[in-house]
């Protein structure tokens, strides 16, 4: 079963590295780094406590959104996904990006304290 | 006569083709676009661009709309004055003034410390800022321009005014969701249905004629972002739904409705990309927006009635990932492990958060049972009259507009019947929340209308133009089957076929297109009616009409009130029913014990043990509360039914509630159980406070040479206790027709009053002193 698993886990890798575009990998690091940031956020706070807990909040919940928009802009700029967003081209993608971030920043810095 | 029955048909068949990516329930968009084409050629004159004469046409449907709506609401202002109706939205008022005067961080931070007396009240942080915000806002944007309004008139049309844009927002969503002649139809019928009409009044200054904007316009971008995928339209939804955060507590039916869409969109496997974008942006976008309230704080990741989102965000979240493996991989590989694996994780981490759900505080059920809030009027079971009565032919035509969008499904229209269903069922457990169940009633009644008249409408015009092919076919289909050849029987047969279809077509659709126009008409005019007669009181004035039409005013509470304000020192503390709290607040601007929030039942308990007990008990109570002034609301001279002595057993029960010992219900009521005012009644009842203060010199007020002195006409009975002497109170004042009567509280007197008894002459004389050079001695009683 194990070595299945591996043997899985090793192909899906291989297929990823070869069958994506470089714009979709880019994506894909800055989504890894959001993760490790999230993943520090919440170490942190379990091991010092929730004290500002509107603080602690407002920084994980941005790195929650922060990874849900790279995920939509990924998704929309994916071209094998042209047939469901066809309305929707590359630029008009990055605007809404940039236009929900300055949304999500501007909420986060008043929730911050 | 023809050309506007051409020009009805194109725009219809303009719109039917505007339609473009909604699957509409007509299907009939291929053959209306070449039929429209044929008649219009001739008369094309007068039609330049049929798009242009429909947004013409939509245009003034929906200013007129707005205009009908605005007007419908008008009813209490023409009739008396511009005033606040009710009680809560005294609150809201005065709230609104604070804001205006003192800017909106002191708003913020607001402590009210002349609200329930000792205690204080942190308004900042109990109350939905949208309400105050908007009135404000639009209040400043207006004095800015210099157009100087007064705060109190905003905020008396503030909610007809939002009532208009309600109707656009519930045009867009139609729209959406149908064609725009259902938007249309929708808009009209929100503009002046009943259900919505009762919380959106002029001077009806209250959370719902905002919020129910607010909801409309969160589920049109809601819908929106659902039908592009796109996060531009997202956003809007989540800067849409933080206003109806902070305008309204039922913000809480949007943040469970919008997850049981997408769950139930996963269930009938109808997930795409577009579904996991919406939702995803807008649940951590909406969830750190809601929370930047300061009422709603960190509840939505506390409370249990927000878990249902979380937990079908995390599985939402799980169900992409798996998709997006499940692209990458082959099918056994897929199947070997993950699948099962992950998704057994995540529906064990839904499971449980729907445990979570119903295990953990379930405000609406533990409501029910304390006593302050089932004693509410609005929070008992609808019965089906207030069906019919605040929605009409409406409540008849909505399941058939349901049954036409499940027919018919697609994303948008499964959410439309979640909302209808869920609705409905909220409605029939509490009759405030007919209001929810309103707008989507329109909705899908507006849906079956449009259905009904495009079927009934629409056909004419095709039958029209191709009979001469259909004949000619249907001749050559009728001589090619026939065995044998009977030419003339034949041809009559075609003949007679052809007049049978055709006489029938047109009077059955007139008749049907008649009828739904007279359903239509005598909804209007019911919605009118109800409307001037059932929704349009102030609450603050009465008027009652004389045999002749004439109108009598009865304007105690304000004549009371103002009193209060003009005659009491600037501190003074006012003890009355929590009913009245908010309006004293607002119109007499004097400290109250207890109002309308009702956030304190042990405070509101020591009050009604103080109306509930004799005046002595009553009296230590006052004094430690320190209160300068009671109001009470007495009907007995006019027959008013609302008043204090009726809601009594109400606040017995609040007082037994928290003082079982001293208070007793059953001590209320006569020996055979019934509640009475006269002289069988209870004795306790008749010498406690409230029956003294109500009564107190009725006795010798005769109303009518044909009753006694001292009949109550509420209650229909000569009281008991005519002859009531009041030690620690006083009268201070009793408005025209004894409405409202005010006592103030008499200071303690400055020395206790000795107590004269007989003097006892018996036993002391008995011993003499035997020592005469004594030094005289002071005794008791004898120098």
């Amino acid at each position: 079963m194990s070595n299945s698993v591996i043997s899985v886990i090793s192909r899906f890798l291989e297929e990823y590295t070869t069958k994506t575009s470089n714009k979709l990998k880019v994506v894909d690091a800055y989504l890894f780094y959001i993760l490790l940031t999230g993943a520090l956020q919440f170490l942190y706070c379990l091991l010092v406590g929730t004290f500002p807990f509107n603080s602690f909040l407002a920084g994980f919940i941005l790195c929650v959104g922060a990874f849900i928009l790279g995920v939509c802009l990924r998704i929309q700029i994916n071209p094998d996904n042209k047939g469901d967003f066809l309305s929707i081209s590359q630029e008009r993608a990055f605007a809404d990006f940039l236009l929900a971030h300055t949304v999500l920043h501007l909420v986060v810095i008043n929730f911050i304290g | 006569m023809a050309e506007h029955h051409s020009v009805s048909d194109s725009k219809h068949k303009a719109s039917a083709v505007n339609i473009g990516a909604s699957l509409s329930g007509n299907g009939r968009s291929s053959p209306a676009g070449t039929v429209g084409s044929s008649p219009t050629g001739a008369l094309s004159t007068g039609i330049a661009q049929p798009a242009g004469w429909q947004s013409l046409l939509s245009f003034t449907i929906l200013f007129l709309a707005w205009l009908a709506g605005f007007s419908a609401r008008l009813f209490a202002v023409i009739r008396f004055e511009s005033i606040i109706h009710e009680f809560d939205p005294w609150f809201n008022y005065r709230s609104t003034h604070h804001l205006t005067i003192n800017g909106f961080y002191d708003f913020l931070n607001w402590f009210d410390d002349r609200a329930w007396y000792p205690l204080g009240r942190i308004v900042g942080g109990t109350v939905y800022p949208g309400l105050m915000v908007t009135a404000g806002l639009i209040h400043y944007v207006l004095n800015l321009l210099h157009i100087t309004v007064h705060i109190r008139d905003v905020c008396v049309f503030l909610a007809p005014v939002f009532s208009g844009l309600t109707s656009i927002s519930t045009f867009l969503l139609t729209r959406e969701l149908w064609n725009q002649g259902a938007g249309l139809l929708a808009a009209c019928f929100i503009a002046i249905v009943p259900g919505y009409i009762s919380r959106s009044v002029a001077g009806s200054f209250d959370n719902e004629g905002i919020a129910i904007f607010a909801l409309q316009f969160t589920y049109y971008l809601w819908v929106k972002s659902v039908k592009t995928g796109s996060v531009f339209w997202a956003i809007g939804c989540c800067l849409s739904y933080f206003y109806m955060v902070s305008a309204w507590g039922g913000y809480v039916f949007i943040i469970n409705l919008i997850p049981l869409h997408v769950f139930v969109l996963l269930l009938m496997q109808r997930y795409s990309r577009r579904v996991y974008i919406a939702y995803s942006t807008f649940y951590i976008v909406g969830l750190v927006l809601s929370m930047q309230i300061p009422f709603v704080g960190f509840q939505p990741i506390r409370t249990s009635e927000h878990m249902a989102a979380a937990g079908v965000f995390a599985l939402l979240q799980a169900y992409a990932f798996l998709q997006y493996l499940k692209d990458r991989l082959t099918r056994q590989e897929f199947q070997t492990l993950f699948f099962l694996g992950v998704s057994l994780a995540a529906g064990a981490v839904f499971l449980t958060v729907i445990y979570l759900t119903y295990t953990g505080r379930s405000t609406l059920y533990a409501k029910i049972h304390i006593p302050i809030i089932a004693s509410v009027s609005e929070h008992q079971p609808t019965t089906w009259v207030s069906f019919f009565f605040d929605l009409h032919i409406l409540v008849c035509t909505f399941p058939a507009g349901l049954w036409f969008c499940i027919k018919n499904i697609n994303d948008e229209r499964v959410f439309v019947a979640l909302y209808a269903i869920s609705a409905v069922y909220f409605a029939g457990v509490m009759v405030r929340l007919m209001l929810t169940l309103t707008p989507v009633v329109c909705m899908l009644s507006a849906i079956a209308f449009s259905s009904v008249f495009e079927h009934y409408l629409g056909d004419d015009m095709k039958r029209e133009s191709p009979p001469i092919e259909d004949s000619s076919d249907e001749d050559d289909k009728r001589n090619s089957g026939n065995l044998y050849d009977k030419a003339g029987k034949v041809r009559k047969h075609v003949s007679e076929q052809e007049k049978t279809e055709e006489g029938l077509g047109p009077n059955i659709k007139s008749i049907v297109t008649m009828l739904m126009l007279m359903l239509l008409m005598m909804f209007a005019v019911h919605c009118t009616w109800v409307t001037s007669n059932a929704y349009s009181s102030p609450s603050v004035v009465l008027a009652s009409y004389n045999n002749d039409g004439s109108r009598n005013i009865l304007d105690d509470f304000r004549e009371a009130y103002y009193w209060l304000r003009q005659n009491t020192e600037e501190q003074a503390r006012v003890m009355s029913w929590w009913d009245y709290g908010y309006q004293i607040a607002g119109m007499a601007n004097r400290t109250t014990l207890v109002d309308n929030n009702t956030w304190n039942n042990s405070h509101i308990a020591l009050v009604g043990k103080a109306m509930s007990s004799n005046e002595s008990a009553a009296y230590e109570i006052m004094r430690s509360l320190d209160v300068d002034y009671v109001l009470i609301i007495f009907g007995g001279v006019i027959g008013y039914s609302g008043d204090d002595i009726n809601k009594f057993l109400w606040m017995v029960r609040i007082a037994e509630g928290e003082h079982p010992k001293e208070i007793r219900e059953s001590d209320y009521f006569t020996p055979q159980g019934e509640f009475r005012v006269d002289k069988a009644g209870s004795p306790i009842l008749l010498n406690c406070l409230m029956y003294k203060m109500s009564y107190y010199r009725f006795g010798e007020m005769q109303l009518d040479f044909r009753t006694p002195p001292g009949f109550d006409r509420t209650r229909n009975t000569e009281i008991g206790n005519k002859d009531i002497k009041l030690k620690h109170l006083e009268e201070a004042f009793t408005s025209e027709h004894w409405l409202v009567r005010i006592y103030k509280v008499k200071k303690e007197e400055n020395r206790d009053p000795l107590v004269h008894s007989p003097r006892s002459s018996s036993s002391r004389q008995k011993y003499t002193s035997k020592k005469v050079q004594d030094p005289p001695r002071f005794s008791n009683g004898e120098l």
